[in-house]
């Protein structure tokens, strides 16, 4: 090994507290980058496997009753590869062992042969026979919830009719992989399943002998959706079609594509933070080590070293902790990832995942940090370089010192001589002074992007579930009905009051801009589930037009008074004008509402409903749950205490570890930020502070000085940190931002001073340990080396 | 310690062959420090012979480290011309002058300007390892009776036995020219003297040319030239008939 690789390794030895820090700060870029991006590669590499094994389809349709053979008519468009028809209907289930009803959806499988789309992974038993009566095939998380194995009976309203059925498989579906039942947050297996039963039988169950309701299709490579949508949407219109739709509605793939957004979204925001602070500190730690080691690199230079060697052995020193920083980033980043996908697995339910670490997500975040750290270094190289050996060998003229305007003012006078030291150090450097500053706001901005989830959600669930929707459940009816329905709803044991309430299945159309969505009717005086203005005061859906949801105005440009066309996807399909007379607040789904009547005159068959919002006695839950269990004309239920539970407890444990993670990151930013700062300090300073110690300042005294200027530095951090985590938590809240969710932008006082406390112990911590330096201080070492 | 110092200078033949290694002609330097110009060297013009140890004397300010950086290739000259063995110093580029004094000079300084974070030997190595044909390090410091010492850090050595590294470094890869500020600027006189000793006796075994600047007059009493600065000017030139060995002088 060469002398000056040694002195190279010694260096890192000595300055090993500093380095270390600021290799661990690289080392969370590094780990963040290959955690966002193998969690995403793997995440979606297992969808594409999973879908591409299991045939998932590219295009949904719906109908009320579409004859067979439009299946074959649709197989024969250009640009299809398969098309399956199948049964889709909801369903009330009754599991032994749970009072409360579940919802889920029943689907029919074809009576010959496997299915050709969207196949089951069968994880145990067999699938149904279409010669056996009452066979069923349910979903693999249901099942484990309820520990229910082939065998097992439960007994469902399917279609009005009450069914004794029997599990004889447990599967997984690519249809399903989110599986949200309806009406509800987040998953929730208990009280949400898929089941599967022959074509046979489902077609005798909901009277469609040869007949569909739902068709799926799987298109061929380079095929555009576009002309095969229009083609499925002409067949399909006489029959109650509701228009075709792609995988990017569907909502189990739209869930995933949320997900994925996010971790592209880390990817992009998280890592280049730390990437830019290990610049900054490298630039910090090399420009001293650079001034320090003035006279030696002048001798190299004297002794015949090129500058080219110089430079060079600098940037091996800045490369080794980015080896550092990248070997514990790359352990961290693959740890993590493997953790974060098979969390992902826990979520989502997909039978086999892909954990993808290839070695390209390696090499970029080593080269990216590389880069980075080399970045930070090249202003301090460079200075190296330039020094002219002649020079160099001179100690460096004495640092200018100005007086500021404050000082010639005489405001300085109100401060101590050693008050005024710090302050003139800190406008000395104002550019590092204000990058130091900057990085610690980091470590704040961070924290505050950590802890505002807490706040918001609790915000959103008090929005959602006692501003907005207040009722205690939400009965769905297996079609549309008379008010007649809402009497005998308000008339089932417990309920005290139910307020009616009609969904239809629209496209709305707004210049070139178009979505497929539901318009709710709500009746004029609803006071269980109400309407949110964007002041969150609940209002009254104004008599005509539509109250559109800010999510739908941004999605199809809309403000108040814009005409749009809707096109009414049930029911006889036609297409009316309407215009928006309200953009209102929802935090879930793409609502659009208007009042009932409006509603039913522009359907224009009459007043109907399509399910009813109850109000509930509590302590005759059970007696409901009964009652709605053996209604057959309900299609499905939906608990509002039940999802706020579930909703909060899933979201709960996501946050607990994200903000773990960030807690963690933010320490160490604002360690590696605060501690090389303040050693910096000290040891460009060492000569001053032991002046002062000989002149008989106390230790304490003499801390001060570096105390105060650490202090300025921290407490300028403070703001800027709780503006750029304002910043920072916007763009997290719009990258969360999905049409099925949106988190409100709560950021409390409370957590701005959480952040702040967290950050000012860490600094508290550093200048503790810089405190202890003094105190070890050598006066006489220090007075006789020259600086 | 080196050679007996009796034996060195038993031989007492001529140690200039009239052979200059160094023509240095009209040399001026002027520095610009921030708003004020100063004339470091004006119109500087001597000869460096070969074999020869040259003292240079002046008080501070008079121009002679800067004189001594220039032929060093240190730094560059304003005006004038500096040849080494013919070849002119001035139209080479930085990198020329660092393969100059890389093959050609040694250095030695006032602080000894050891890199505290490498041994006795590592320092000697630091040269050994970019030098063509060089002593083993471990000879370089035997030569300056340190071979007992090397594995020590500066911190662990005195400042004698600093500056006898500094000397073994600047003559392990056998220079042709040694250049030396104040070598015994920061010693006492006894070890000033061991550093003197060791240089003239590199000067008589391998017959070095030396320059060495001093603030000590006493010590061109071993020279066999004098040059006397003042005022960014080499004012007098002497050379010396009688040439006393270092433990002879008085300090």
């Amino acid at each position: 090994m060469s002398a000056l690789d040694k002195k190279l390794l010694r260096d890192l030895r000595r300055l090993w507290v500093q380095t270390l820090a600021i290799a661990l700060v690289l080392a969370c870029g590094v780990a963040t980058l290959i955690l966002a991006v193998g969690s995403y590669r793997s995440l979606e590499e297992t969808r594409a496997a999973y879908y591409e094994r299991y045939r998932f389809a590219h295009l949904f349709a719906t109908a009320t009753r579409a004859p067979e053979r439009l299946e074959d008519e649709v197989r024969r468009l250009p640009g299809v590869a398969a098309a399956e028809a199948r049964i889709q209907e909801s369903a009330i289930l009754d599991v032994p062992g749970m009072p409360e009803p579940a919802s889920g959806f029943v689907i029919s499988l074809p009576d010959v042969g496997a299915s050709t789309l969207n196949r089951l992974y069968l994880k145990s038993g067999r699938l149904p026979s279409s010669t056996r009566v009452g066979e069923i095939a349910v979903t693999y998380g249901f099942a484990s919830a309820h520990s229910l194995t082939p065998g097992s009976s439960l007994s469902a309203i399917i279609h009005g009719k009450r069914r004794a059925l029997k599990i004889v498989g447990i599967v997984q579906s690519p249809e399903f992989v989110y599986a949200l039942g309806p009406g509800e947050l987040v998953p929730d297996d208990r009280r949400f399943a898929v089941m599967w039963m022959s074509k046979r039988e489902l077609e005798a169950i909901t009277d469609r002998k040869g007949a569909f309701n739902n068709l799926s299709i799987l298109l061929l490579r380079n095929a555009r959706p576009e002309p095969i949508k229009k083609s499925v949407d002409a067949l399909l219109r006489p029959f109650g079609g509701t228009g075709a739709y792609e995988r990017r509605d569907q909502i189990s793939h739209a869930f995933l594509d949320g997900e994925l957004d996010q971790l592209a979204a880390m990817a992009r925001v998280i890592p280049p933070v730390f990437l830019f602070v290990s610049a900054f500190l490298i630039n910090m730690i090399l420009s001293r080590l650079v001034a320090l080691e003035r006279e030696q690199i002048g001798l190299l230079k004297a002794l015949g070293y090129t500058n080219w060697t110089i430079a060079w052995h600098y940037i091996k020193f800045v490369l080794t902790i980015t080896l550092v920083g990248c070997l514990i980033g790359a352990a961290a980043g693959t740890w993590l990832g493997r953790g974060m996908t098979e969390l992902y697995g826990a979520f989502f339910s997909f039978p086999f995942l892909i954990f993808t670490s290839d070695l390209d997500v390696y090499i970029i975040a080593a080269s990216v940090s590389a880069v980075a750290a080399v970045g930070g270094a090249l202003k301090a190289v460079i200075e190296a370089v330039r020094l002219a050996p002649a020079v160099a060998m001179r100690p460096p003229a004495p640092t200018s010192y100005r007086k500021s305007m404050a000082a010639r003012l005489g405001l300085t006078r109100v401060f101590s001589q050693l008050s005024v030291m710090a302050l003139r150090h800190v406008a000395r450097r104002p550019v590092r002074a204000g990058l130091m500053a900057f990085g610690t706001s980091l470590a704040v901005a961070l924290l505050v992007a950590a802890m505002f989830a807490g706040p918001s959600i609790n915000f959103m669930i008090d929005t959602i579930f006692f501003q907005a929707d207040r009722q205690d459940a939400t009965i769905s009816f297996s079609e549309a009905k008379g008010q007649d329905a809402l009497l005998a709803v308000s008339k089932m044991p417990g309920v005290l009051t139910a307020e009616g309430f009609r969904s239809v299945a629209v496209r709305i159309t707004h210049g070139q801009r178009s979505r497929r969505l539901g318009i709710t009717g709500k009746t004029a005086g609803a006071h269980l589930s109400r309407v949110l203005d964007l002041d969150l005061n609940p209002v009254i859906v104004p008599q005509h037009g539509l109250a559109v949801s800010e999510r739908v105005a941004q999605i199809l440009k809309l403000k108040r008074g814009d005409k749009v066309v809707v096109d009414l996807l049930e029911e006889g399909g036609r297409t009316v004008e309407v215009h928006v007379s309200q953009i209102i607040q929802s935090y879930l789904g793409l609502s659009v509402f208007m009042d009932l009547r409006a509603l039913n005159r522009l359907v224009g068959q009459g007043p109907r409903l399509s399910g009813a919002h109850v109000e509930v006695d509590t302590s005759k839950l059970n007696l409901l749950y009964a009652a709605i269990k053996s209604t057959p004309a309900l299609s499905s239920i939906a608990l509002q205490t039940h999802s706020r539970k579930k909703f909060r407890e899933t979201v709960e444990q996501n946050i607990l570890i994200s903000t773990t993670v960030y807690i963690i990151l933010a320490v160490i930013i604002s360690f590696g930020v605060i501690y090389n700062g303040a050693r910096i300090q000290f040891s460009e300073r060492a000569r001053e502070l032991a002046s002062l110690r000989v002149l008989g300042f106390t230790q304490m005294e003499v801390s001060r000085v570096l105390l105060i200027e650490l202090l300025i530095i921290i407490a300028a951090a403070q703001p800027l940190g709780w503006l750029s985590g304002y910043g920072l938590t916007w763009l997290i809240v719009q990258g969360f931002a999905n049409d099925q969710f949106r988190i409100p932008l709560v950021v409390e006082p409370g957590t701005l001073a959480t952040a702040s406390l967290i950050v000012c112990s860490t600094a508290l911590v550093s200048a503790f340990i810089v405190h202890l330096r003094v105190a070890r201080l050598d006066l006489i070492r220090v007075l006789k080396t020259r600086d | 310690m080196i050679t007996a110092p009796d034996r060195v200078f038993s031989n007492d033949r001529p140690a200039s062959d009239g052979v200059p290694v160094f023509e240095i002609d009209s040399i001026s330097k002027v520095y610009r420090s921030g708003e004020v110009e100063v004339h470091a060297l004006r119109n500087a013009s001597a000869k460096l012979y070969e074999a020869e140890l040259t003292v240079m004397l002046g008080p501070s300010g008079s121009g002679k480290s800067t004189f001594l950086n220039i032929v060093g290739g240190l730094d560059t000259a304003t005006t004038g011309d500096i040849r080494f063995r013919g070849r002119n110093l001035n139209g080479l580029s930085p990198s020329e002058l660092t393969r100059f004094r890389r093959d050609k000079i040694g250095f030695i300084f006032q602080f000894y300007n050891l890199i505290p974070s490498l041994t006795a030997l590592e320092n000697v190595e630091l040269v050994t390892e970019i030098s063509e044909n060089p002593m083993r390090p471990e000879e370089a410091l035997e030569l300056v009776g340190l071979e007992k010492r090397i594995d020590h850090f500066p911190a662990q050595l005195s400042g004698g036995e600093q500056q006898r590294v500094a000397i073994a470094r600047a003559i392990a890869k056998r220079p042709e020219v040694l250049l030396c500020d104040e070598p015994t600027g920061a010693l006492d006189s006894k070890t000033g003297l061991y550093v003197l000793e060791a240089l003239n006796s590199v000067n008589q075994e391998y017959r070095t040319s030396i320059a060495v600047i001093t603030h000590n007059a006493a010590i061109r009493k071993m020279a066999h030239r004098v040059f006397y600065f003042a005022d960014g000017e080499i004012v007098r030139t002497e050379t010396n008939e009688n040439r006393q060995s270092p433990d002879e002088i008085e300090w």
